[in-house]
């Protein structure tokens, strides 16, 4: 790895230990999909995004909408890394009073561009972001997380519809295709596959890559600013859970948070 | 008299409002002859983006552009923007209080021949429950003008509901529509008629019909639903003693309910509702429909007189 993988996994690291303290302080939440979720968020955030947290109203800033919004932790990890907000705050999750809500307000929380957790919607607004963005000439980018089970939602297509007809090339999609939904396997419950097939007959560019390959996802990310013409989506296989050994491929782990003792186990792993 | 659709009154508005103010941008899904959106395509093409049918897609890209600073009107039929789209709607636009101004046409039964599939009875009270949303209920042309641009100069969700048919104009051109603000038209205090939309015209015609056999109402056009005139609804009840609401909605959760909710806890009045029986449209012709469904000049006489019975 060079020096920017490597800070990029240093910083993917920390944030996959803040995810496990803030959903132990929580008793509640997602850690599966925030933890797949993981080496994605902090790529976007300390290597290909233009963002400023003196700033956070900036603008010509870059965009990122957490389209599968039930992994906030995810989110909230990377802009209290990025310093938008006091890492300390990180364990008021979920807490009565806190400006980090069980998923991402964009109203109360420093850095949040859009507001989400109801599936589908996120991936919408982010057209109209990037649309907005190509009507005023500005050259900032939309990047937006999807969920695979996610993609079995009616709007997500209506977005990759209208996506793909605008030809937005400023807009980056990046399907989290970790394979298991709450009620099991994505392929078992409702099976939203062939997805690369699917975005391809979209209009969109697609590249496969392994979620957890920071040279895949910074090439994958670089493809993406070359593609013209086009929005480009990123189809990363992940591991639901990523990093804690008992929580991945677990499909109960999608939405329990871990107890004190499960908690010092996986900060054990994530040493 | 004048008749004019508050549709036509909404397509004119965007235009004028698109020259003056360059962050406006208008979204439709496929109606946009119908909402008369197509006029502002015409002359602001890069401005217009028909999402296709796709109601619920067109809410969040609104949401998404107004994130950016842009002002977007986003408009179908009243059916389709509050019921196929109602939680785009509250989640991404109510919920995150983003600058979306919702115009919805072909409200109500005045629809008339695309039958009750089509004939939103229900709008108001859907957009009136949600937190953040204002609701606008326009009595004509001259006041739907006003309260577009007074919608696209104030910041947050708007709700807008729109008609069909022509209706006739019932406010003076320099009519200036006030957010919030209840509109004393008629006085005469033997019973007050609440009206909004449409309606209020009929209203107005009661009251000639009433003063005619010695009977003086107040006709208050409440155009605003939310935030609603608790201050003006309050005085005219208290003067008039006996009260009638009208409208082309149900009479469960729009302007009757709303009226009832002010009076119940401020200043309980005898009232009567008039509006649409909790029962689904049908197709047939606009002014046919309103005389089944009772939304009528003599079913207001009708229902002055029931209340004024009640008249402590």
């Amino acid at each position: 790895m060079d020096n920017n993988m490597q800070q990029i996994a240093v910083r993917a690291k920390e944030m996959r230990r803040q995810i496990i303290r803030m959903l132990a302080s929580a008793k509640s939440g997602h850690p599966g999909g925030s933890l797949s979720a993981a080496d994605i968020v902090a790529t976007l955030y300390f290597s290909e995004m233009k963002v400023d947290p003196a700033q956070k109203d900036w603008p010509e800033r870059d965009r990122f909408v957490l389209s599968k919004g039930h992994a906030a932790p995810v989110l909230y990890a990377a802009l209290a890394e990025k310093g938008f907000f006091p890492k300390e705050d990180l364990l008021s999750l979920r807490h009565l009073g806190s400006y980090l809500q069980g998923h991402p307000d964009m109203l109360l929380t420093p850095g949040v561009d859009m507001s989400t957790g109801s599936l589908g919607h996120g991936i919408s607004a982010s057209v109209g972001m990037a649309l907005a963005g190509r009507l005023d000439k500005k050259d900032f980018r939309v990047y937006t997380l999807l969920g695979d089970g996610e993609c079995e939602e009616g709007l997500v297509w209506e977005a990759a519809m209208a996506a793909g007809y605008y030809k937005l090339d400023n807009l980056v999609g990046i399907v989290d295709h970790n394979g298991l939904q709450i009620d099991g396997p994505i392929v078992e419950v409702m099976s939203p596959e062939p997805l690369d097939q699917k975005w391809q007959s979209f209009g969109w560019h697609v590249i496969k890559i392994d979620g957890h390959d920071y040279a895949a996802i910074l090439g994958a990310l670089a493809e993406a600013r070359v593609t013209k013409g086009k929005p480009t989506m990123i189809i990363a296989k992940t591991i639901k859970g990523k990093g804690v050994s008992f929580m991945e491929n677990q499909v109960g782990w999608h939405g329990n948070a871990p107890n004190q003792e499960q908690a010092a186990q996986a900060l054990a792993e994530l040493e | 008299m004048t008749k004019i659709a508050t549709r036509t009154a909404y397509g004119q508005a965007l235009v004028k409002l698109g020259e003056q103010n360059p962050d406006i941008v208008v979204l439709d899904a496929d109606l946009s002859k119908s909402t008369k959106t197509a006029d502002f395509q015409k002359k602001f093409p890069d401005r217009f983006f028909n999402i296709g049918i796709a109601e619920a897609n067109m809410m969040c890209i609104a949401a998404g552009m107004a994130t950016t600073g842009k002002v977007p009107f986003a408009s179908t039929f009243a059916i389709f923007a509050t019921g196929r789209a109602f939680e785009q709607v509250r989640n991404s636009i109510a919920h995150t209080e983003l600058n979306v101004k919702i115009a919805a046409t072909h409200a109500g039964i005045s629809v008339g021949e695309d039958g009750g599939s089509h004939q939103t009875v229900e709008d108001v009270a859907i957009m009136r429950v949600l937190p953040n949303m204002t609701v606008i209920v326009p009595a004509d042309a001259i006041e739907t003008a006003s309260a577009v641009e007074v919608a696209s100069k104030m910041h947050g969700p708007v709700y807008i509901r729109l008609g069909r048919l022509d209706v006739p104009v019932v406010l003076p051109e320099d009519y200036q529509f006030v957010l919030g603000k209840a509109v004393i038209m008629r006085e005469g205090w033997d019973a007050a008629v609440f009206a909004n939309g449409l309606m209020v015209a009929k209203a107005l015609e009661a009251a000639e019909q009433l003063a005619a056999q010695g009977i003086e109402i107040a006709v208050v056009n409440v155009s605003t639903i939310k935030p609603i005139d608790k201050a003006t609804i309050i005085e005219v009840a208290r003067r008039a003693g006996a009260v009638v609401t009208a409208e082309e909605h149900s009479i469960i959760g729009g302007l009757g309910s709303a009226v009832a909710e002010v009076l119940a806890e401020n200043e309980p009045t005898p009232m009567v509702r008039v509006g649409i029986q909790d029962t689904f449209g049908e197709s047939g012709n606009p002014e046919a429909l309103l005389e089944k469904y009772g939304l009528t000049a003599a079913k207001i006489s009708e229902a002055v007189q029931k209340v004024m019975q009640n008249k402590k």
